[in-house]
């Protein structure tokens, strides 16, 4: 039994220990948000957050992440009270198939909640190790800019 | 009277020294005019100019090729690369092809000042006046960029520049070694001088000159180490001359793995030089590393041979349920053998200088930062596992690997190499 910490719950999971956390996520905790893409940590459609840090979730075995804060979409809002950046990647319509979209919210996450004023050039190279296939990436661009609004008003208000 | 007839003269002589003044204050101004430039030579100066790395070093991050304003981080400072495009204001648009030479040769800039030897004439002065003409028609025929360069933020002041060239710099060509072919003399002709390897290869003291009796001994660029490539060579493979060319030609060789951290621009222009020359370069390298040490201690024949074949599909044996989150082995296991131990994906680690090598600093930032080719261009691809592991995890895996698999003494500089990897990528990210 290994035990991981998702989302600010412990889970006992009955796995390998070599097993990718992504298998586990998604098949025993039925966190369906974080996708499997190249299986090659190559496309980012896992990204998941390990104390606060993007990794790509089918090349990190759940060995490494054991007792660790593991944040995945899920974590970051729900369908009726969406956090911040889901709900500017809603506002700007950034998903096409959609595949790609929990990858790149986690990772614009990760990268608002060190940066909360990015420049483009700083979204782009935090958003560098994740594909989109369909071409979003402007709409992507620009939901990430709103959500840092959404950012600097959240932090405003508490 | 005669106060007066040498006033007079005195006036004459300030009027002439003025009209002089003036007028190389005029020339000064304009950009020096080009006879238009022959392709043929411009091609060479292309070629020589990719052996001679200048586009690492001059180009800025997301900035115009050539155009400079890269910070240059030494142990005395930071310096900015220069424009070398021929932009009159900034750039070298203004340079005669003897005041590009002087630089090149004597390390002293246009305006007469010394050179930092950041810029590394101690090799470049070893190069041909033909050779130099051919890279500075190259530069000269580029496009003019006008770049704003910072400031030096030096805290050696340049006249010291002189005093470290009276004691470390040797200008003047380097006579060809009549006990060696001409391929061979090419060769050390192109590594000594331009290709520059020394400069990252062999250690330098503390006064930032290479220690020319510990030359290619192995020493630290950026953060990576450049591993020795003489018989200190820690490669668990020997160098063979083909061996090297490919590797310095893609980036990569399957019998030593892929071209990483400040390498891997010298082996991107090394792709565009003439075959020949990088040929000339693998003989002359190879022959300073004869059978290497690291070869030697594992009983390796001496000849390149291809690794036993690995099963497509070996999936590495699942882990003991007991195994902690810091057991080496187990970590190697399950996030590196997967790739590592598929033939033709990751190469076999055995075959990794990182593992060999002196330090563990290659094997860290590898780890950490995985391996990227530059922005469209080919190249080897492993994803990078700074944020999946902790540094605990990062050192119980560099101490399984170096003895298991390196099967060489622990390293004492993991922790130091994994708290500098740290903050090198923070600094990064800052910037």
């Amino acid at each position: 039994m290994i035990t991981l910490q998702v989302n600010g719950q412990a889970h006992a999971v009955d796995a390998d220990p070599a097993t990718p956390l992504l298998y586990v996520l998604r098949d025993h905790l039925q966190l369906n948000g974080a996708k499997y893409g190249c299986g090659l940590g190559q496309c980012g459609a896992c990204t998941v957050l390990v104390d606060g840090e993007p990794v790509f979730s089918c090349i990190t075995p759940i060995l490494v992440v054991q007792e660790r804060a593991i944040r995945t979409l899920e974590g970051l809002g729900t369908a009726e009270r969406p956090g911040p950046v889901q709900q500017a990647f809603i506002d700007e319509q950034a998903a096409q198939c959609g595949y790609c979209i929990p990858g790149m919210i986690v990772r614009a996450q990760a990268l608002l909640e060190k940066n909360p004023a990015p420049t483009d050039d700083e979204i782009r190279a935090a958003l560098n190790g994740n594909l989109c296939r369909c071409g979003t990436h402007m709409r992507i661009l620009r939901a990430v800019r709103r959500a840092a609004q959404g950012f600097k008003a959240s932090s405003g208000k508490s | 009277m005669r106060t007066l007839t040498f006033f007079g003269v005195s006036l004459l002589a300030l009027a002439g020294a003025g009209f002089v003044a003036q007028q190389s204050a005029t020339q000064a101004q304009q950009p020096m005019p080009r006879p238009a430039a022959d392709p043929e030579v411009v091609a060479k100066g292309a070629a020589l100019a990719a052996i001679g790395n200048c586009n690492t070093c001059h180009t800025a991050e997301g900035g115009k090729t050539l155009a400079g304003g890269r910070p240059l981080a030494t142990p005395f400072g930071t310096v900015y690369s220069t424009n070398l495009t021929p932009d009159p204001d900034t750039g070298i648009g203004r340079w005669s092809l003897s005041e590009f030479r002087r630089a090149m040769h004597e390390g002293v800039g246009r305006d007469g000042r010394e050179l930092y030897p950041a810029f590394p004439y101690d090799h470049y002065t070893h190069v041909t006046n033909e050779d130099l003409g051919a890279i500075f028609v190259y530069l000269t025929s580029r496009e003019a960029m006008r770049t704003e360069i910072p400031d030096n933020r030096m805290f050696v002041p340049r006249p010291f520049v002189a005093v470290w060239k009276a004691l470390y710099f040797k200008a003047g060509t380097l006579a060809a070694d009549p006990a060696h072919d001409t391929q061979w003399n090419r060769g050390r002709y192109l590594a000594e001088g331009l290709a520059h390897c020394g400069a990252c290869h062999t250690p330098h003291n503390a006064l930032g000159a290479e220690e020319p009796e510990r030359a290619l001994d192995g020493g630290r660029i950026e953060g990576w180490s450049a591993p020795a490539l003489n018989a200190q060579s820690p490669a668990p493979h020997p160098w063979t001359v083909d061996d090297l060319t490919t590797y310095l030609r893609t980036g990569f060789d399957p019998q030593h793995g892929v071209a990483a951290g400040s390498m891997a621009a010298v082996t991107q222009n090394l792709a565009t030089a003439p075959e020949a020359d990088v040929r000339a370069i693998a003989v002359y390298v190879a022959s300073q590393m004869p059978a290497s040490r690291a070869a030697d201690s594992r009983g390796a024949s001496g000849t390149s041979q291809p690794a036993a074949p690995v099963a497509e599909d070996a999936v590495p044996d699942s882990l003991a349920a007991a195994a902690t989150s810091v057991d080496g082995a187990a970590i190697y296991k399950s996030a590196c053998a997967g790739c590592h131990e598929r033939a033709f994906r990751g190469i076999p680690l055995a075959r990794s200088t990182a593992l060999t090598d002196t330090t563990s600093a290659n094997l860290v930032r590898i780890t950490f930062d995985g391996v990227a080719p530059r922005e469209g261009s080919p190249g080897g691809i492993m994803p990078g596992f700074a944020g999946a592991l902790t540094d605990r995890q990062m050192a119980a895996l560099a101490g399984y690997l170096r003895s298991e698999v390196g099967r060489a003494p622990p390293w004492s500089d993991v922790e130091r190499e994994i708290a500098k990897a740290r903050e090198e990528a923070k600094a990064k990210k800052a910037s």
